[in-house]
C-alpha cells in the first residue's frame, strides 16, 4: 500500500525488478569476505582476554612461534602509538588511541573478549592452538558494568587519562561526556501541567546480529601496497582506519567490497582487517581471519545499555507542555556511546515549548558499542514513548489522538533548534488510524494493542557515481556503496530513469577504493539518498552528453533535442527520425568517443524519518511468554525507489525491535564474563516468533532531493519496543519498564502486580 | 597430526572423493577443501542454519556433521539446486519476492525450504515457519521468504515447478513436517 | 548579524545567553567574532583551523558540510550540535 504524494510519472522508480545481484546470491556464487581465498593463504587467529578489567602485566609468545606451521605473533607492540585525541577518520571523529587499543589491548584488558595478540598458521586449527601457547600474566582489577555503578565516587577507572570538560583535567573519571539540551523553563512548564509522568528505564546492551561474522584478507605487497578484502559497510572507511592504525599511507591501502552478510551499523569500524594486514607483513602471505560468533559477541561493537529518566507533563486536554529527560548509556571500553543521538531523539516527535535533557556517555568492561540502526533512538523511544502513552491514558484520549496533537510538522523547533523542514509525522499516525488493523477488533484474555512512534535523523555525508555508457547502448553505473539490501536495484533503477533504459540493459557495480570516488559509508540511512543522487546526477550528466551527441548527428544545436520516454527528438519541426540510446550508442565514437556521466555530492538537506508501529499481543500468564499476534508499521519514506526492498527495511527492522523488545540482552555473570556468546542464548526472533508483517508506506517527499527519497533503513527499528510495552500493559495491567520484556521479567511483574492487587503496580526489577 | 581420511560422496549429484582431517566439519569439507562456498558459517552451533545442506533427503547444520561422516552419503549444497541454467522454483520466487536482503542466509534457507517441499508438496504457512524456524534472518523479517516459498509450493503443487532431485510420495502436511524433521532415525 | 544558538552546556561563555549575533560571511568568520564577544568559545567550536570533527554546523535548517568555509548570510539562524552518524 502506498500513498503517494510526490505525482510523478515514472517509469521505473516504484516498480519491482529483480535485483541485478540477486543470481549469485540464490546460487552460492556470490562471494562474502570468508569465501575469498589465496595461493599460500596463512590463517588468523585472535586470542582474546578471558577477564572483564586487567592489568597486562606479561605477554610471552616464545611458544607459540615455536609451534610448527605458527609464521606469526602480534601484540599492541607491533602497532605504533597513537595520539589520545579525537581526530577525524574518514567521516568520524575518533579517538584513534583507543580505536587502536581496541584493536589490539595496549596495558590493560578492558572487557571479556578484548584482543591480546594475533597469531598466522599454516591452518585455522594450528592458529588455534598457538594461541593456547600464549602465556598472558594478568593483574585482575574490579569490573565496572553499569553506568550507576561507573558513575558513582570513587568507582575504579577504566582509562586513566580520561577527563571530562566538567570535572576538569585533575579528575579521574568513567563520565566521557556530558551533553545538555534546553529550551524554555521545565519548572514552569510542569506547573502547567495537570497531568506528569516520571519513570525510569532500563535497557540491555544488545547486539546487530548480522549473521556473517566478521572477516577480512590481508596481502601485503613488497612494494609497500596493501589490499583487503572484507564485508564491510565503508570501505573508505577501513581504508582510513587501517591507514591511521598501522602507519601506512592511505593511498598504499585498497579496500575490495566483498558482499556483506549484514552490518545494520555494527560493520563501520575495523577490528580484524589492521591485523590482516599486519600479518601479511611481517609474513608476505596472504593472511585471512574470520571471527567465531562468541567473538562477534564478546569483542564487536553491540549497541548501548541504559538507564533513561523520563518525565514528561500534559494539560487535561492533552498537550504535552514540558519534558524532563536523563540519560546515561554505556560506551563499552571506550567512550562513544550514541547518548547524543538518544537525548536528540527522545522528544522530537513532540512539539514541546519547554525541555531540558540531560545526556551521559559512560565507559564500562563491556565491548565498545558501535553503531546500530538509529544508534540511541530505540532506547530512548521506550522511555518516551511508553510515558506518552502512560499520559494519553491519564488524559483519557486514544494514544494515535494524542500524537496527533502533539506531533511536530513542518516548522516545529527540534530538540537540537533547528525548525523541521517537511516531514510525514502525522502522516504515519493517520496512516495506522486508517490501516484494516487498527479497525480491527481484538478480542480475548489476555491481549493487548500498543502503539509507538520513531523518529530518526538520517545522514547525507559523501558519494560519489560514474554512468557508462556501453557501444551496445546498454550502461554501467559504478558507486562506491556496499550493498547490504538491495542498493545496487536502486542505483541501477534512477539510472534507467534517467536515461530511459530497461532495467536489466543496467549494470550496477560496487567498486573498490582504487575505483570510485570517495565515498561514506552504507549506514545512517544514506545509501538511496545520497548515493542515488550522485547517480541521478551522473546520469544527467551522461543525458546532457547524450544530448550534444545527437545535436551533433542532426547539426543542431544541444538545447533544440528533447528526451523524452528513452527517445530523442528535436524539440520543433522535423525532418530527423528520432532515435534512442540503442541507436545512438554504436555512434559514439564518431561523435566525440565514449561518453562517461560523472558526479559527486555531499549531500544536504537531509530529509528526517518517522514510523509509527502498531503491534497485538497475547500474554502467557503462566509463563509471561508474549506472542506477537499482528504487526503493521506505517512509514515516511519519502519515494520509494524499489517498493520490496523499502518494505523489506521496514520488516526487518521491526522485527529486530521486537527482538530488543522480548529476548535480546547482553548477560555477564558477576565477573564480567558474557555467558551468551552463542545464537540458542543470544536469542534472536526466527520466523515462528514473528507474525506477517504488514507495512504502510507514506510518502512525502524530501523537499531539495531531486527525486524526494528519505533515507528509509534505521527508523523502523524505533518503535517497536515501546508499542510492545504499551501492549503488554493493555494485556496485563504491567508497566514494563526494562527490556527485553522477556518471560522471567515479565512474570516477575506479573506476580508482583497480583500479589498488591495494584493495578497501577510498575514493573521493576 | 591425525592422518587424513579418504572420504567418497555423492555431491551434487556428481561422485566425489576427498582427503579430509577427522576434526574437520562437513562444512569446512566443503567450503576450504571442495571449494563451495555458497553453505555459509554463521555460527558452528546449529543455530543459525546458514550452513544447512541436504544430507540424504533431509536438512543438517553442515557445521554439526563431520566431514568423514559424509562418507557414503548423497549432499545437496545449494550449489546444486539450480538445474543447469535454470534456477529451482524457489530460487525464482526468492528472487520475485525480495526475500533476500544481505543474502548472506539465502542458501540455508533455500536447502531448508527445498526439503520442506521435497517432503511436503503443499505445505500450510504454519509448516513452512516450523520448517525454517531453524535458519536466522537478521533483515527481513522473515516475511518475504515465507511467502515466497508459499509462492514455490503453489508452483510445485501445480507442476508448474519442480523441486528437482525426483518426487516424493505425498503425505499429509503434518506427517511430512514431522517426517523431514528427523522424528526417526538420528540424522547425523 | 547573523543569531548563533549556543548549546546548553556552551552558554557559560555567554553570560547564559542561548541567542547571541556574530557577523561573518562564514562560519569561520563568524567564531572569529564570537570569540572576540565571548573569550574561549572559540576553542570549543575549532581545532587545528576547523570545525571540531565532534560537532556539527546547522544553518538554516540545513546541516552544514563546509565546515568553516560554510557560508552564511545577514539573516542566517546558526545552530551549533553535537555530530551525528548512523547505523
Amino acid at each position: 500500500m502506498a500513498a503517494s504524494t510526490n505525482g510523478h510519472d515514472y517509469k521505473v522508480i516504484g516498480t519491482r525488478p529483480i535485483r541485478h545481484d540477486g543470481v549469485d546470491k540464490v546460487t552460492g556464487r556470490a562471494k562474502y569476505g570468508a569465501d575469498y581465498s589465496f595461493p599460500g593463504m596463512l590463517f588468523g587467529k585472535v586470542l582474546r582476554s578471558p577477564h572483564a578489567h586487567a592489568l597486562i602485566k606479561s605477554i610471552k609468545v616464545d611458544k607459540a612461534r615455536a609451534l610448527p606451521g605458527v609464521k606469526a605473533v602480534v601484540t599492541s607492540a607491533d602497532l605504533p602509538e597513537l595520539a589520545d585525541k579525537m581526530e577525524a577518520a574518514g567521516e568520524q571523529a575518533i579517538n584513534l588511541a583507543h580505536l587502536s587499543a581496541n584493536i589490539l589491548a595496549r596495558g590493560k584488558a578492558l572487557y571479556d573478549g578484548h584482543a591480546i595478540a594475533a597469531v598466522a598458521a599454516t591452518s585455522s586449527h594450528i592458529a588455534e592452538e598457538a594461541l593456547r601457547l600464549i602465556e598472558v600474566e594478568y593483574e585482575l582489577l574490579p569490573p565496572v558494568m553499569s553506568v550507576e555503578d561507573a558513575m558513582k565516587p570513587g568507582a575504579p577507572v577504566l582509562l586513566p587519562t580520561l577527563r571530562n570538560k566538567e570535572d576538569g583535567p585533575d579528575k579521574e573519571t568513567n563520565v566521557a561526556a556530558h551533553m545538555q539540551f534546553k529550551r524554555g523553563d521545565v519548572a514552569e512548564g510542569f506547573k502547567a501541567a495537570d497531568f506528569v509522568v516520571e519513570r525510569e528505564f532500563k535497557t540491555a546492551m544488545v547486539h546487530q546480529g548480522y549473521i556473517e561474522p566478521h572477516n577480512a584478507v590481508g596481502i601485503y605487497s613488497a612494494d609497500g601496497h596493501a589490499t583487503i578484502y572484507c564485508s564491510t559497510q565503508g570501505t573508505f572507511v577501513v581504508r582510513s582506519l587501517c591507514s591511521a592504525v598501522l602507519g601506512i599511507a592511505e593511498g598504499k591501502i585498497k579496500v575490495v567490497p566483498a558482499e556483506i552478510g549484514g552490518g545494520f551499523g555494527g560493520k563501520t569500524t575495523v577490528y580484524l582487517e589492521p591485523l590482516s594486514v599486519l600479518l601479511s607483513k611481517i609474513t608476505g602471505h596472504p593472511v585471512k581471519l574470520v571471527m567465531t560468533r562468541g567473538e562477534v559477541l564478546r569483542a564487536t561493537g553491540p549497541t548501548s545499555g541504559s538507564t533513561i529518566r523520563c518525565k514528561m507533563g500534559a494539560t487535561k486536554d492533552g498537550k504535552l507542555v514540558a519534558a524532563q529527560c536523563w540519560l546515561a548509556y554505556e560506551a563499552g571500553a571506550y567512550p562513544g556511546s550514541p547518548v547524543g543521538a538518544g537525548a536528540m531523539t527522545i522528544v522530537t516527535p513532540y512539539n514541546i515549548p519547554n525541555i531540558l535533557i540531560d545526556a551521559y556517555d559512560v565507559v564500562v568492561n563491556r565491548p565498545k558499542t558501535a553503531a546500530y540502526r538509529a544508534p540511541g533512538a530505540t532506547n530512548a523511544a521506550m522511555a518516551s514513548e511508553t510515558v506518552v502513552d502512560e499520559l494519553a491514558e491519564k488524559c483519557g484520549i486514544d494514544p494515535l489522538e494524542f500524537r496527533l496533537k502533539n506531533a511536530s510538522a513542518e516548522g516545529t523547533p527540534q530538540t537540537v533548534g533547528p525548525p523541521f523542514k517537511r516531514i510525514g509525522f502525522v502522516e504515519t499516525v493517520e496512516a495506522i488510524k486508517n490501516s484494516p488493523h487498527y479497525k480491527s477488533k481484538l478480542t480475548g484474555p489476555n491481549r493487548g494493542r500498543g502503539v509507538a512512534s520513531g523518529f530518526w535523523f538520517n545522514v547525507g555525508l559523501q558519494s560519489s557515481a560514474t554512468v557508462n555508457i556501453h557501444t551496445d547502448g546498454t550502461v554501467s553505473v559504478v558507486t562506491g556503496s556496499v550493498d547490504i539490501g538491495g542498493t545496487r536495484a536502486a542505483q541501477a533503477m534512477i539510472a534507467a530513469e534517467v536515461l530511459g533504459a530497461d532495467i536489466n540493459d543496467v549494470r550496477p557495480i560496487v567498486a573498490d577504493t582504487d575505483s570510485i570516488g570517495h565515498t561514506d559509508v552504507t549506514g545512517g540511512s544514506r545509501t538511496a539518498f545520497a548515493t542515488g543522487w550522485a547517480v541521478y546526477d551522473a546520469a544527467q550528466d551522461a543525458l546532457r552528453q547524450l544530448k550534444e551527441r545527437v545535436a551533433k548527428t542532426w547539426e543542431k544545436k544541444p538545447e533544440e533535442v528533447a528526451f523524452a520516454n528513452g527517445l530523442f527528438s528535436p524539440v520543433s519541426g522535423n525532418g530527423v527520425k528520432p532515435m534512442t540510446l540503442k541507436q545512438l550508442a554504436p555512434r559514439l565514437a564518431r561523435t566525440g568517443g565514449p561518453i562517461v556521466g560523472r558526479a559527486t555530492v555531499n549531500a544536504r538537506g537531509v530529509g528526517p524519518a518517522f514510523a509509527t508501529t502498531l503491534v497485538d499481543v497475547e500474554v502467557d500468564p503462566d509463563t509471561g511468554k508474549v506472542k506477537i499476534l499482528r504487526v503493521t508499521v506505517a512509514q515516511d519514506v519519502g519515494k520509494a525507489i524499489h517498493p520490496a526492498y523499502v518494505e523489506g527495511q521496514m520488516q526487518g527492522g521491526t522485527a529486530q525491535g521486537i527482538g530488543w523488545a522480548l529476548n535480546e540482552e547482553y548477560f555477564y555473570d558477576e565477573k564480567g564474563v558474557l555467558r551468551n556468546t552463542g545464537l540458542l542464548d543470544y536469542r534472536m526472533p526466527t520466523c515462528l516468533d514473528l507474525p506477517e508483517m504488514e507495512t504502510i508506506m507514506v510518502e512525502v517527499p524530501t523537499p531539495g532531493h531531486p527525486l524526494g527519497i528519505r533515507g528509509v533503513g534505521e527508523v523502523p527499528i524505533v518503535p517497536p519496543p515501546a508499542a510492545v510495552a504499551n501492549a503488554i500493559y493493555r494485556a496485563t495491567g504491567v508497566r514494563m519498564l526494562e527490556l527485553p520484556m522477556s518471560p522471567p521479567r515479565l512474570m516477575k511483574a506479573m506476580l508482583k502486580k497480583r500479589a498488591a492487587g495494584d493495578s497501577q503496580a510498575a514493573a521493576a526489577d | 597430526m591425525v592422518k587424513k581420511v579418504i572420504v567418497e560422496a555423492t555431491i551434487n549429484g556428481d561422485p566425489v572423493e576427498l582427503l579430509c582431517e577427522p576434526r574437520q566439519s562437513l562444512l569446512e569439507v566443503l567450503r576450504d577443501e571442495l571449494e563451495l562456498t555458497g553453505s555459509k558459517e554463521g555460527c558452528l552451533t546449529g543455530d543459525c542454519g546458514a550452513c544447512t545442506v541436504i544430507v540424504d533427503s533431509r536438512p543438517v547444520c553442515s557445521c554439526l556433521m563431520l566431514g568423514v561422516e559424509a562418507a557414503g552419503k548423497n549432499i545437496t549444497t545449494v550449489e546444486g539446486l539450480a538445474t543447469g541454467a535454470t534456477l529451482h522454483v524457489l530460487q525464482q520466487k526468492f528472487l520475485e519476492h525480495a526475500s533476500l536482503q544481505c543474502g548472506i542466509c539465502t542458501p540455508g534457507f533455500l536447502m531448508s525450504a527445498k526439503s520442506l517441499l521435497d517432503h511436503n508438496p503443499t505445505p500450510t504457512e504454519a509448516d513452512i515457519r516450523y520448517a525454517l524456524a531453524g535458519n536466522l534472518c537478521r533483515c527481513t523479517g522473515y516475511d518475504k521468504i515465507v511467502k515466497a516459498v508459499i509462492d514455490a509450493a503453489k508452483h510445485v503443487a501445480d507442476g508448474v515447478g519442480t523441486t528437482h532431485h525426483g518426487k516424493v510420495p505425498r503425505k499429509s502436511a503434518s506427517e511430512a513436517t514431522r517426517d523431514m524433521l528427523g522424528k526417526g532415525e538420528e540424522v547425523k | 548579524m547573523a543569531t548563533v544558538v549556543i548549546p546548553a552546556l556552551l552558554r557559560k561563555f555567554t553570560d547564559g545567553k542561548d541567542r547571541v549575533t556574530a557577523n561573518g560571511r562564514n562560519f569561520g568568520q563568524l567564531v572569529d567574532d564570537l570569540e572576540r564577544q565571548f573569550p574561549g568559545l572559540r576553542e570549543q567550536l575549532i581545532e587545528d583551523g576547523d570545525v571540531k570533527p565532534s560537532i556539527a554546523v546547522s544553518i538554516d535548517g540545513d546541516m552544514g558540510t563546509g565546515g568553516v568555509l560554510e557560508p552564511v548570510r545577514e539573516s542566517s539562524e546558526v545552530f551549533i550540535l553535537p555530530a551525528i552518524g548512523g547505523g
